[in-house]
């Protein structure tokens, strides 16, 4: 009998029961809810009668379409305040914990999940938004559901899911200066295109993968949807241990220890198989910037935008040329945050890049902490001020324009070169030009104003 | 849900590959908290222009393609989970989707609200596109029971996959959560042994 991967022991673990040529009933370890789609799972229970099963493996907080300024004054817009409003009444109404505008711990659902050490290896966890995958550095089962699926979860505890095909992605080698964790998923995206991965759970592995932070982690797992993945996960080691220790729900004392040796088991056997495999060699990555409308339209830096028929309406979109290079272009916006690239580690990078610099006068820079946490420790690591003296605003937490919902947004025509995950038609605004890149490479195309290679200034 | 067994209606076509949900819905409009009322902004930015006129040149403004079937380009409903893509197609009329390949969350978030997303061959694809072209009035049948997809007047229907299990929730109007909550049972016992592990 051959080994099992990761993907399988978590997964085996939370299965429940199989329905006969049909999906398998999952356990949910964890359940993470946002104002903008439980609003109608919660009225769904209310017609039924029912109760939210298990509450305290519920958490809630509200970023989709909050405001990033002025967060301790009611919302100005109206339908964004209603839906914030009714989140906390269905908090209320079923007992959920809720980390709401003004909580210390509110912030990006993806964000706050790890940092409160609520995410944890070997977990199932969902969360009615497609970056649920982002969890998955830590070696959990995580995905995004529907909000029926999010009806269900609140229902029973369970989903119903088919079991996706395994995925192997590996990256072995050294990066180069300047390349963050963010060029290896836009660079692995732009090789096997934004559908590449449907169908398939991914495990990220190889040398330059466990090179990595807990954070920059993160960011690869996140983007595994934009291949059309149901999820990504890498396997817990060092990095996944260091990070949870002491973390606010991360197990404590013997509960620890004992946990610790679960999930040391958590990782895939040499004998086990997958359906799919790929390679990519860390010394090919070099920072990289999309030129297109969907994740997968993504080249190397100084490269030249491909010739190609299918490319014809995304350049009409974004004004773009094929066989031009972008380097060097102008651009008016830049937007540091959402939940691929908004922790601390971020702010960091782009204030060691800025300090003492200015912005070009024709870039706006907008710069969202991920959470509550982070905006505080960036300022007690002094980086607002590094921030602000070189132009940059640093606002509060929220998902922002990363899908404009609330006023953050990108006017039509403009581009931005911005560290979110979607690049796609009027994503940030209707009319919005989106270039994703790295926070460093977003950084140093708000000093330059224009796309500028990160690698010439450091 | 409404049962689905057969649909036959006109078709709307919509060649563009790579369709994500921010086009089927834009999340400036995601701010409702019922089901109902999506479709006024399918494919807004599409449809309408920047004040609100519409677009003449897009398919849903063009009173000559009408129906409940719509035609797209492969990978339908990638990106974001948002089920209120499913419900604006939903509320709009649609009630099949046709295309070469659907993305994951939105192929179940379709199927948890009546609209059946169908998966066909590229080239049957193609050629039903360009029969549509020529004639707008082309209608095609839906057989769930069968689970074969032919156009009006032809003898030659394709077949379909669907999983069994969802085959019959569409077919009876039933939903996910009334089977789950059926196996409340198994589900403590699930989690009195994964305590005492």
């Amino acid at each position: 009998m051959s080994g099992k991967t990761l993907f399988d022991k978590v997964w085996d673990q939370h299965v429940i029961s199989e329905i006969k040529d049909g999906p398998s009933v999952v356990y949910i370890d964890r359940h993470f809810i946002h104002e903008v789609t439980s609003p109608q799972a919660f009225d769904g229970l209310r017609k039924r009668g029912i109760k939210v099963f298990r509450p305290d493996q519920t958490v809630a907080t509200a970023d989709h379409n909050v405001p990033t300024i002025d967060q301790h004054l009611p919302i100005k817009d109206k339908l964004s305040r209603f839906q914030v409003q009714k989140l906390t009444e269905n908090c209320k109404e079923f007992g959920i914990q809720l980390y709401g505008l003004g909580h210390q711990y509110q912030g990006i659902v993806h964000v706050i999940g790890p940092e409160l050490g609520i995410t944890q290896p070997g977990l199932t966890i969902v969360c009615g938004d497609s970056h649920t995958s982002t969890h998955g550095a830590f070696g959990a089962v995580a995905f995004g559901i529907g909000t029926s699926e999010v009806e269900q979860v609140l229902a029973t505890q369970c989903v119903l899911q088919r079991k996706p095909k395994r995925m192997k992605i590996e990256v072995n080698g050294t990066l180069d200066k300047g390349v963050l964790s963010k060029d290896i998923i836009l660079y692995i995206a732009s090789k096997i295109s934004t559908s590449g991965a449907t169908g398939h759970f991914i495990e990220y592995a190889g040398s330059t993968i466990r090179g990595l932070s807990m954070e920059a982690r993160m960011t690869i797992c996140n983007m595994s949807i934009e291949m059309g993945a149901r999820g990504g996960m890498i396997a817990p080691d060092e990095t996944t241990f260091e990070y949870l220790k002491d973390k606010k729900f991360a197990p404590q004392g013997k509960e620890w220890d004992r946990a610790l040796q679960q999930w040391q088991e958590l990782h895939t056997d040499d004998d086990a198989t997958f359906d799919i495999v790929y390679e990519f060699d860390a010394s090919d990555i070099v920072p990289m910037i999309t030129y297109g409308t969907n994740p997968g339209m993504g080249m190397k830096i100084n490269g030249k935008v491909p010739e190609s028929p299918d490319n014809a309406k995304a350049l009409q979109y974004m004004g773009l040329t094929a066989g031009k290079q972008l380097l060097g272009m102008p651009v008016n916006h830049v937007f540091i945050g959402s939940c691929t690239n908004s922790r601390i580690e971020d702010l960091r990078l782009v204030a060691s890049l800025v300090k003492g610099k200015q912005k070009a006068p024709n870039v706006q820079a907008m710069v969202i902490p991920g959470s509550k946490q982070v905006e505080q420790q960036a300022r007690a690591e002094g980086l607002d001020l590094i921030l602000q003296e070189a132009g940059f605003q640093l606002r509060q937490p929220g998902c922002s324009a990363c899908l404009g919902m609330n006023d953050d947004k990108v006017p039509a025509g403009e581009y931005c070169v911005s560290t979110s995950n979607r690049n796609y038609e009027g994503r940030q605004g209707p009319g919005a030009r989106t270039i994703l890149a790295s926070p460093l490479t977003a950084a140093a195309t708000a000093i330059a104003g224009r796309i500028t290679d990160v690698r010439e200034l450091i | 849900m409404e049962p689905i067994k057969i649909i036959k209606s006109t078709c709307v076509p919509l060649p563009i590959e790579n369709i994500d949900t921010d086009q089927i819905i834009p999340a400036r409009f995601l701010k409702a908290i019922t089901r109902e009322g999506f479709g006024d902004n399918l494919f807004r930015d599409w449809r309408y222009h920047s004040n609100g006129d519409p677009k003449p040149s897009f398919v849903l403004n063009q009173p000559h393609y009408q129906g409940s079937i719509l035609v797209a380009g492969k990978n339908f409903g990638c990106g974001s989970s948002r089920e209120h893509a499913a419900w604006a197609l939903y509320d709009f009329g649609f009630k099949v989707v046709v295309s070469s390949f659907f993305a994951d969350i939105f192929r179940s978030n379709a199927l948890n609200n009546g609209l059946l997303p169908v998966q066909l061959p590229e080239e049957y694809i193609q050629d039903l596109l360009k029969a549509l072209q020529d004639n707008p009035s082309l209608e095609a049948v839906v057989d769930l029971p069968r689970q074969e997809f032919s156009v009006s007047g032809s003898d030659q229907a394709v077949g379909f996959e669907i999983n069994p299990h969802k085959k019959s929730c569409l077919l009876q109007g039933f939903d996910d959560i009334d089977y789950l909550i059926s196996q409340k049972d198994k589900i403590l016992e699930y989690e009195q042994i994964r305590i005492t592990v």
